[in-house]
């Protein structure tokens, strides 16, 4: 068919946890420009069952690119060469015949590979549960307008709100911080009235869950938003250091 | 078997308040004595999870993804209503009740759809507290957009990702519990089989997903809130891993399923480009305020739409409905294009597409406008399709989108099988025949929120806090029955992938049990997923084994049992030889082609029974009786 590619996979295979993975090569034959990039990787698992080799192994849901749940590390950049996409919105369209792509998954201490391209991600739940929240209990009686929050402050929360945790940031951060996705979250809470209780607290158990995850620290490389697939900014991050060096110096604790 | 709905009785607005009032409440030193299971994460299992670990119970949750904020749920995009009446445009909660029957086309319950209704105006103020940032005006007041099927405007939203942000705040107060010890989580982890003791739910059956380990766990109460299965179809707006494994097993011990062939297939989705097509991608009906559609009146015209003379093109929605023109309800709107590419007037290099054209938008409010309001969707489409939409019409075509039908729930939200409740889109039991846009979101959350916590007690009261037995042979003989099917599926080692099966069964479905559907084809498609299903089990290639991740394996699962649900919607949709909302039966329209309902014959809820490897399920009747509203036709001309 008229422009169909055919193209040459290096896939990181890994069978589990403890095993030591490496580099496969497989062939990526008849690729349509219109096919998505995990449906390319569908094709070509769809080949390897027929021809008796295990399918690669990958996470992804949605397909749409909200849940965060694909991760792959493409050609070098996580979620491939396109920017403020996930890797399920990489269309082959950005490739061309005769290419070779090598696909691997998120490395960070932090998010130990479970199978091929698939890792343990689990860390940035702990981080949102160690205070990534408003402290409310079901039953709420206050009336929603009761709250007026001005439409920019509104607005600057929402864009912070966007982060799918994908993991991107931390897979693209030569220190592999995760400071990006936890600023996110406390810029959000700061910024809306509701947060207001909880601010330094927040801040500082989180951060704490982040260290004890084992992310590294934020060298303000940036390399965190180039990649991030909702163009999360850095001025949550600068935000979030003022959090946290405002309830330093407020702390009770210390 | 008699169905009792618990409906209370006395005037409809007093009902719930009522109900509540005289449901059991259990003793706060005594709730941590009970174990409440939550399947899924979504909005109403996020929301059921964290709200009854709030008051005390100690509640153990689980889903398949690698965490709880990546349940389908997050993929919403429109909005979610509410009867605020913010805008001062008339709203009540009536009228939103009112509004979601006559969407539901008067194939639902009105005390259900009532109750719905008023805890709408709460998920609101609970949302906003926990910190969602829905939308905004300049005024700082929260803003309103409006959706079909209504006259006002009742729709929150945070950009286009309100079920993002919805969810977000649903996990967040999950997230709270599991730090403080209330919630145990157990993500990756997937329910295989129900386990029942003296005929009631106590506990069930799951594989770990990473290790394989196929474990139990017990329970005072279990519920289910895992979701549509629009994925029968193969192609679907749902995520990939959505299915109906849970509801299904349940099912088949006793759970009735209800209405199984309502399914809303949603007029505004990006067309199939081609067989590698893995999932199709929706685009907010918001699109329609703007947007015209329309075919050429030649046929197989490969021209590009910009050649096409405006004297040589249908406009067939404002020709045929000159007073809703493009927006007509969803179901209505989807028919309409599958006739006309039927009939070949379809576009685009499959003729499966209509063109939904801007180019009269762009000029009335220039290109600027337009970029403003659908901008984020325009981008998606561009991104999808490679072509530029602000040049070319976009080309749509329907999709199968949100399943109306679900396992049956009483008024209390429990299923046929005590201390099993279903919630959210896995229950059938608010949108009847057709679901409005935005209400999805309202229904998962009032499940969760509100009605659980409030309906789950009585139940537990009931029963008492007695630890559950785990050395009750019921539990080991679950589990040996999971592990039994789990060797099965790996030991057959045939020919097709799991992918090919799931992929045949969806062309069945889509062709028969579709947007349109009658007595013949639906006979043919009962025999041909009977066949599919036997070549299934003799010839399906499951790989790998089950001590690991095995993608395959977890796919082959819910392929089986949606190789069993299909023929369940096809027998279903059989059996209802009238038109309802998204059930289009072609022998029941009107002269002028439109759905005709038969209220006398078929004003019920179908509720299905299973009664065995592959013997016909019984069918049993949930009388509907409006005492409210009054049955009318639909008209959209
Ligand atoms: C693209 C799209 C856009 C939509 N937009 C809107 C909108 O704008 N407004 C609106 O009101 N509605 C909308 N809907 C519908 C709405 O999003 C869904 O109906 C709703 O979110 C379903 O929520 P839920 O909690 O019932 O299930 P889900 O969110 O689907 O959650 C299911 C949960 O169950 C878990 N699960 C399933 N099976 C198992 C199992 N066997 N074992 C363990 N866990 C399991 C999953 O892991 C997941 O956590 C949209 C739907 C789609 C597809
Ligand atoms: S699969 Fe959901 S974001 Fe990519």
């Amino acid at each position: 068919m008229s422009g169909h590619m055919n193209l040459t996979l290096k896939v990181w295979r890994q069978k589990d946890a403890k095993s030591t993975g490496k580099l496969e090569n497989y062939e990526a034959k008849d690729i349509s420009p219109d096919m998505s990039f995990l449906e390319m990787i569908d094709v070509v698992n769809e080949s390897l069952i027929k021809k008796g080799v295990e399918p690669i192994a990958f996470d992804h849901d949605c397909r749409e690119g909200i849940c965060g749940a694909c991760s792959m590390y493409i050609n070098g950049e996580a979620h491939g060469p396109k920017r403020a996409i996930t890797t399920c919105q990489l269309h082959m369209r950005s490739f061309h015949d005769g290419e070779t792509i090598t696909i691997e998954p998120w490395r960070a201490n932090a998010f130990p590979v479970i199978k091929d391209l698939v890792v343990d991600r689990s860390a940035f739940d702990r981080i949102i549960q160690a205070g990534g929240y408003v402290s409310v209990n079901t039953g709420v009686t206050i009336d929603a307008n009761s709250i007026p929050i001005e439409k920019e402050i509104a607005d600057d929360a929402m864009d912070a709100a966007a982060c799918i945790g994908c993991g991107a940031c931390v897979a693209a951060c030569k220190n592999a911080s995760a400071t990006l996705f936890l600023s996110a979250k406390v810029s959000q809470l700061a910024l809306l009235p509701q947060g207001q209780a909880e601010r330094q607290i927040r801040v500082e158990a989180m951060i704490d869950q982040m260290e004890e995850e084992g992310f590294g620290n934020c060298t303000n490389t940036e390399a965190c938003s180039a990649v991030c697939p909702k163009e999360i900014g850095q001025h949550h991050i600068a935000r979030m250091n003022r959090e946290f060096f405002g309830a330093k110096l407020s702390s009770p604790k210390k | 078997m008699k169905l009792d709905s618990k409906i209370p009785d006395g005037p409809l607005a007093d009902k719930w308040t009522k109900h509540k009032f005289n449901l059991k409440l259990v003793n706060p030193a005594n709730k941590r004595k009970y174990n409440i299971i939550v399947v899924g994460t979504g909005l109403a299992g996020a929301s059921a999870a964290a709200s009854l670990a709030e008051l005390g119970y100690n509640v153990q949750s689980f889903c398949f993804q690698d965490s709880p904020r990546r349940a389908h749920s997050i993929a919403a995009q429109g909005g979610i209503n509410a009867a605020k009446n913010y805008p001062n445009d008339g709203d009540s909660v009536y009228r939103l009740f009112y509004d979601t029957i006559k969407g539901g086309d008067y194939r639902s319950r009105e005390a259900n759809v009532h109750r719905l209704a008023e805890v709408s105006v709460n998920i609101i103020d609970q949302c906003v507290a926990q910190g969602v940032p829905f939308a905004r005006e300049y005024g700082g007041l929260l803003d309103n957009r409006s959706f079909g099927g209504a006259q006002v405007s009742r729709t929150f939203y945070a950009r286009g990702q309100t079920g993002q942000q919805l969810l977000l705040g649903a996990y967040s107060a999950l997230s709270r519990q599991i730090h403080k010890g209330t919630v145990k989580m157990h993500t990756r982890e997937e329910m295989l089989d129900l386990v029942m003791i003296d005929g009631q739910a106590k506990g069930i059956v799951t594989r770990n997903l990473e290790t394989g380990t196929i474990d139990t766990h017990s329970a005072h109460a279990v519920l289910l809130c895992t979701g549509g299965y629009g994925n029968v179809f193969f192609l679907s707006t749902n995520a990939q891993g959505s299915n109906v494994t849970a509801a299904w097993r349940a099912h088949k011990h006793g759970a009735l399923f209800a209405n199984p062939c309502f399914t809303q297939i949603h007029p505004t989705c990006i067309p199939v480009s081609g067989d590698h097509q893995s999932k199709l991608t929706l685009m907010s009906e918001s699109l329609r305020n703007d947007g015209r559609v329309w075919v050429p009146k030649q046929k197989a015209d490969k021209r590009k739409a910009s050649q096409i003379p405006e004297n040589e093109r249908d406009y067939f929605l404002e020709r045929k409905y000159p007073s809703f023109g493009n927006l007509v309800p969803r179901d209505v709107a989807s028919r309409n294009a599958k006739e006309q590419c039927d009939a070949g007037f379809g576009v685009g290099t499959s003729g499966l597409a209509v063109f939904l054209d801007f180019a009269d938008a762009i000029k009335r409010l220039g290109e600027d406008t337009v970029r403003a309001r659908y901008g984020n969707l325009f981008d998606m489409y561009a991104q999808i399709t490679g072509e530029n939409p602000y040049a070319e019409p976009m080309r749509i075509y329907p999709a199968v989108h949100y399943t109306m039908g679900g396992l049956w729930v009483d008024y209390n939200l429990s299923t046929t099988i005590p201390g099993l409740y279903a919630l959210g889109e896995a229950n059938f039991s608010d949108h009847g025949a057709n679901r409005l846009g935005a209400s999805a979101l309202m229904q998962g959350l009032a499940d969760g929120y509100y009605v659980i916590p409030s309906t789950v007690s009585d139940y537990l009261a009931t029963i008492g806090p007695k630890p559950i037995d785990k050395n009750h042979p019921a539990f080991a003989e679950a589990k040996a029955k999971v592990e039994a099917q789990t060797k099965k599926l790996l030991s057959i080692k045939g020919t097709k992938t799991v992918a090919e099966y799931h992929r045949e069964l969806g062309l069945i479905m889509w062709e028969y049990c579709g947007m349109a559907r009658n007595d013949a084809g639906l006979r043919k498609a009962q025999v041909l997923i009977q066949e599919l299903r036997v070549d299934f089990w003799k010839n399906v290639n499951v790989t790998g084994t089950n001590e690991e991740l095995n993608q395959q394996l977890e796919r082959a699962g819910r392929v089986a049992d949606f190789l069993e649900l299909g023929e369940l919607m096809v027998v279903d949709a059989l059996a209802r030889a009238e038109s309802c909302g998204g059930h289009f039966r072609e022998e029941s329209q009107t002269e002028e082609g439109e759905a005709l309902r038969k209220d006398d014959e078929y004003c019920y809820v179908s509720a299905w029974q299973y009664t065995g490897e592959n013997q016909p399920e019984v069918l049993h009747k949930e009388e509907l009786n409006f005492e409210n509203v009054k049955l009318t036709q639909r008209s959209y001309k």
